[in-house]
């Protein structure tokens, strides 16, 4: 069976909010939208979105870290926001895990909402039914576009790659890798609600150079002192030219 | 969790509907087997009935104001495998049209004698619709309840206290009620209907101190470490992801003072336990005033009771929104 799901490097995402205005902007124009913009150029804006980056301090000064956290909906594989809807607006699919809305039955009664831990759902002030994030569902079966583009609008959107998008049942996928070697991890897992979407945790990437990575020691004929270069032990150009 | 007056106002209507219905027959059953007197049933069963009714309506009205899309309404029906909201749409309605055949059995005279116990006692038509109306009442009560108590991270709701709650404060209010009407209609009721009431508010009393002395006591399964995945015990957050509001900073937030939260606490156990209870202890035959102030009184209660109620459940996504949380 099939999850699709996103893994997000918290490692590396830079908080650029490129995700959260792609999805908007993919999302307002296509099966999901319009999703409503109001007041937007006054003093309180608001509107619907399906993705969020929030950013929190860890740590106490001065040893401090900054981490973007992008919040999306995270497509649980035991949602609990479905059996409670009345009208069964809200489902899972069955052949790919992605938890929809169908705007066409929501009542907006919001009962969905309250029973989502993570506040991933959110009424649409305009269309009054309820909304999320759909995985870009509209976009990535759409044949009449280049296989490269046949991902979620917000992981095209990502300047450094902090997004992945694929099957976590898949143990071969590029997700499932990278939960797996990079210390993926769901959020509230207290709940069970067992989040296809997960986070990759922030690592301390420090580069520990070897002497033998400068010197070559592996290099038998010690090329590398005929180089222009000169050698560790004497001045560098900087010592003996005064430019 | 934000209040919100539709749903205050749907459980507290429909629950003093089902607890005045449950009073109406409770006094129907015990005059059937002699042990109180036969009231003017036309009068007393039927108008009372109706009575109930137009609660039931009115509160299915305040539900409609909850809906984004009322229109669609209908639909809600359609999940009740799953859903306790689903199966409240159905319950309810039925619930009212037993209510409206009782009443209207009553209210005709129609007593054919349908069966006859094995004691001898004939068992007319208004004896069946009450028995369904009583399952369906208390099934109602269930369904209503689990909305709430069935969300498990909405710790506040999620414990059979919140179920025991609604069914003796609904029936609480009802009995009141149905004690401030018999002193208008079967005065003969009046001090019959007032010791339940009071019986079923000392344990609705119970049962939500117990639930007022739970909930005082949660500690929170989830924190702000489980909620972003970082286990550093300072986390302190920087921005939430907009300037404005949003549906989860409006929907998940009461927005008051926690001064107005102790104020409306206070004021909901005063006026549903101990002032109605004085009153209706205190109340003979002839005190229509003073019963109809022990309902209004102890209904006003309710309603903040069922605000507190919604205000107090701190919901999880909170975690996400410190500045306001």
């Amino acid at each position: 069976m099939t999850q699709l799901a996103l893994v997000i490097d918290l490692n590396v995402c830079v908080g650029c909010q490129a995700c959260v205005t792609s999805c908007k902007e993919w999302n307002t124009a296509g099966s999901a939208g319009p999703m409503v913009d109001q007041n937007p150029y006054g003093a309180d804006p608001t509107g619907t979105f399906f993705n969020r980056v929030q950013t929190f301090e860890v740590g106490e000064f001065p040893s401090t870290e900054t981490v973007h956290f992008p919040k999306s909906c995270l497509h649980c594989e035991d949602p609990p926001c479905v059996p409670v809807c009345p009208t069964g607006a809200s489902y899972k699919r069955k052949e790919d895990g992605i938890v929809l809305v169908d705007y066409d039955k929501c009542i907006g009664c919001k009962y969905c909402s309250w029973a989502c831990p993570y506040g991933a759902r959110e009424l649409d002030e305009q269309q009054k039914v309820m909304k999320k994030c759909t995985l870009c569902v509209d976009r990535i079966y759409d044949t009449s576009m280049a296989e490269a583009d046949r991902k979620p609008s917000c992981v095209k959107a990502c300047p450094t790659s902090a997004r992945l998008f694929g099957d976590i049942h898949d143990p071969d996928s590029a997700v499932s890798i990278a939960i797996r070697e990079s210390g993926g991890y769901p959020l509230m897992p207290e709940w069970g609600t067992h989040p296809a979407n997960h986070y990759l945790p922030r690592r301390k990437t420090r580069i520990k150079i070897h002497e033998d990575e400068l010197e070559r020691a592996d290099n038998p004929l010690k090329v590398d002192r005929q180089l222009p270069k000169p050698a560790m032990s004497e001045p560098t150009l900087d010592d003996v030219t005064t430019w | 969790m934000h209040p919100a007056f539709s749903v205050i106002f749907l459980t507290t209507l429909i629950g003093a509907a089902q607890g005045l219905f449950l009073a109406l027959f409770t006094a129907q059953s015990y005059a059937a087997f002699k042990l109180l007197p036969q009231p003017d049933a036309h009068a007393f069963y039927g108008q009372g009935s109706f009575l109930a009714l137009v609660l039931l309506v009115a509160g299915l009205v305040a539900s409609f104001f909850h809906l984004g899309r009322p229109e669609r309404a209908w639909r809600s029906a359609t999940m009740w495998r799953t859903s306790w909201l689903s199966r409240e749409v159905i319950v309810l309605p039925a619930f009212m049209g037993i209510v409206f055949l009782y009443g209207l059995a009553h209210w005709l005279d129609w007593h054919p004698v349908l069966m006859t116990l094995p004691s001898g006692m004939p068992v007319d038509p208004t004896a069946m619709l009450g028995v369904a109306g009583t399952l369906l009442a208390f099934a109602l009560f269930v369904c209503t309840a689990m909305i709430y108590a069935c969300l498990k991270f909405l710790r506040e709701w999620h414990s059979p206290l919140t179920v025991a709650n609604y069914i003796l404060l609904g029936g609480a209010s009802g009995f009141t009620l149905a004690a401030a009407f018999a002193s208008m209609t079967a005065p003969e009721l009046v001090s019959f209907l007032a010791g339940w009431a009071a019986i079923i508010t000392l344990l609705g009393l119970v049962s939500r101190s117990a639930s007022l002395y739970r909930n005082a006591r949660l500690k929170p399964k989830s924190t702000l470490q489980t909620a972003i995945g970082i286990k550093h015990p300072m986390i302190v957050q920087k921005t939430q992801g907009f300037m404005g509001g949003s549906f989860n900073t409006r929907e998940f937030f009461h927005g008051q003072p926690v001064a107005v939260l102790r104020g409306v606490k206070w004021f909901f156990i005063v006026a549903v336990f101990p002032v109605p209870l004085l009153l209706l202890l205190s109340a003979v035959q002839d005190s229509t005033a003073m019963l109809v102030v022990a309902f209004i009184v102890q209904y006003a209660g309710l309603l903040a009771e069922r605000w507190f109620f919604f205000a107090q459940a701190n919901h999880p996504q909170n975690l996400y929104y410190q500045a306001i949380a």
